[in-house]
């Protein structure tokens, strides 16, 4: 048992000394209780620092290790070496995004988007502290509360081809959070959050291949909350043609 | 950035949609299986007059309606994520337009049969 071993073949790119992305094969340690997370930092302490990667967690909360494992979306602190043993396990970066070093993938433009659909609460009268909390029924919660549980681990972006197809689009996770918002009694934001929610590179571009949801570790649904805001952004777009100067 | 117009053409997709899953099963059934193997009856000219009532005619334009412009709405995005992204322009033409002039012909139909 002890002595089992499992290979994993990991993309490395160093910007530095390598021209384009490499694999190389790693011989470690099979644990029928490793997940790839585990395998990934024994190759860092005992066989080559030089690998990078990001992670912090271990427990499917931070959602900082997301990878590509044989080629799908997960979070490799919650893929198991056992899932695949003995066959090698393939690891790498997230596609649809830029490798800055090895596994570790450019997130700025996942964080411009983010910033597009306005993740914050907007009030257009804003009430001192000592008045309290602005009160919500746990029925208007349960609107919106199972789009708020993201924990941003761009797994969706990875997974939806039209991401790949189309880099301007919004994507499922930054959409799903301006849709959380839109549905969120407290909020007062909607035109503007419309504006980008509603636009060619919000809901419009999703052509519902549903994958987002598929690969999502905290079952948030990204694909549900799109379809969502499409029938919110239609019954906009018709009450402002119906009533084009109407107060909402 | 400003707002999509596609609302316009993406409820007829969604109305031509739910309208096809639910109904569209259910004429083919009784039309194409039971009524010829005798599992429904139906007197021919009570048929006939329920087929040419007005209402029906009217049904029967809405459900072509929606249906042609769900199919073109699936086939513009099947064609550009196929790779023909440079040319979405006129396959957008192209496919709501055959869906218009698809309408138009059931218009026709729906009036002068």
């Amino acid at each position: 048992m002890a002595d089992e071993t499992i290979i994993l073949r990991v993309l490395r790119y160093r910007p530095e000394q390598d021209s384009e992305p490499t694999f190389q094969e790693y011989e470690v340690p099979y644990r029928k209780d490793w997940v790839v997370l585990d395998a990934l930092n024994w190759i860092k302490e005992y066989k080559d620092g030089t690998l990078s990667f990001r992670w912090s967690c271990r427990m499917g909360v931070c959602g900082s290790c997301g990878m590509m494992v044989n080629g799908r979306a997960r979070l490799t602190c919650n893929t198991f070496l056992r899932e695949f043993y003995p066959n090698p396990i393939t690891v790498e970066p997230l596609v649809n995004f830029d490798i800055e070093r090895d596994l570790v993938i450019c997130m700025d433009p996942f964080i411009e988007k983010l910033k597009r659909v306005k993740p914050w609460i907007i009030r257009e009268d804003v009430k001192p502290v000592e008045d309290g909390p602005y009160e919500q029924s746990p029925a208007e919660l349960y609107r919106y509360k199972q789009f708020s549980m993201c924990i941003n681990c761009m797994l969706c972006y990875a997974a939806c081809p039209v991401v790949g197809l189309h880099p301007e689009f919004i994507g499922p996770a930054a959409l799903a959070l301006g849709i959380r918002y839109l549905l969120d009694s407290r909020d007062q934001g909607w035109d503007e959050r419309m504006e980008e929610v509603a636009s060619h590179d919000g809901v419009w571009g999703c052509t519902f291949v549903g994958e987002c949801s598929e690969v999502c570790p905290k079952h948030v649904d990204p694909a549900a909350a799109i379809q969502q805001g499409k029938v919110m952004a239609t019954l906009d777009w018709f009450k402002r043609l119906l009533m084009p100067r109407g107060q909402r | 950035m400003a707002r999509s117009n596609e609302p316009a053409v993406w409820s007829l997709f969604a109305g031509g949609g739910a309208l096809t899953a639910l109904i569209l099963p259910v004429h083919a059934l009784a039309l194409t299986i039971l009524l010829p193997l005798g599992v429904i009856e139906a007197d021919s000219e009570k048929l006939v007059a329920f087929l040419g009532h007005p209402l029906f005619r009217l049904y029967m334009f809405v459900l072509a309606l929606l249906g042609l412009f769900h199919g073109a709405h699936r086939l513009r995005f099947t064609l550009i994520d196929l790779g023909l992204h440079a040319l979405a322009t006129p396959i957008t033409w192209l496919c709501y337009g055959g869906a218009t002039i698809g309408s138009l012909v059931a218009l026709w139909v729906a009036v002068s049969f």
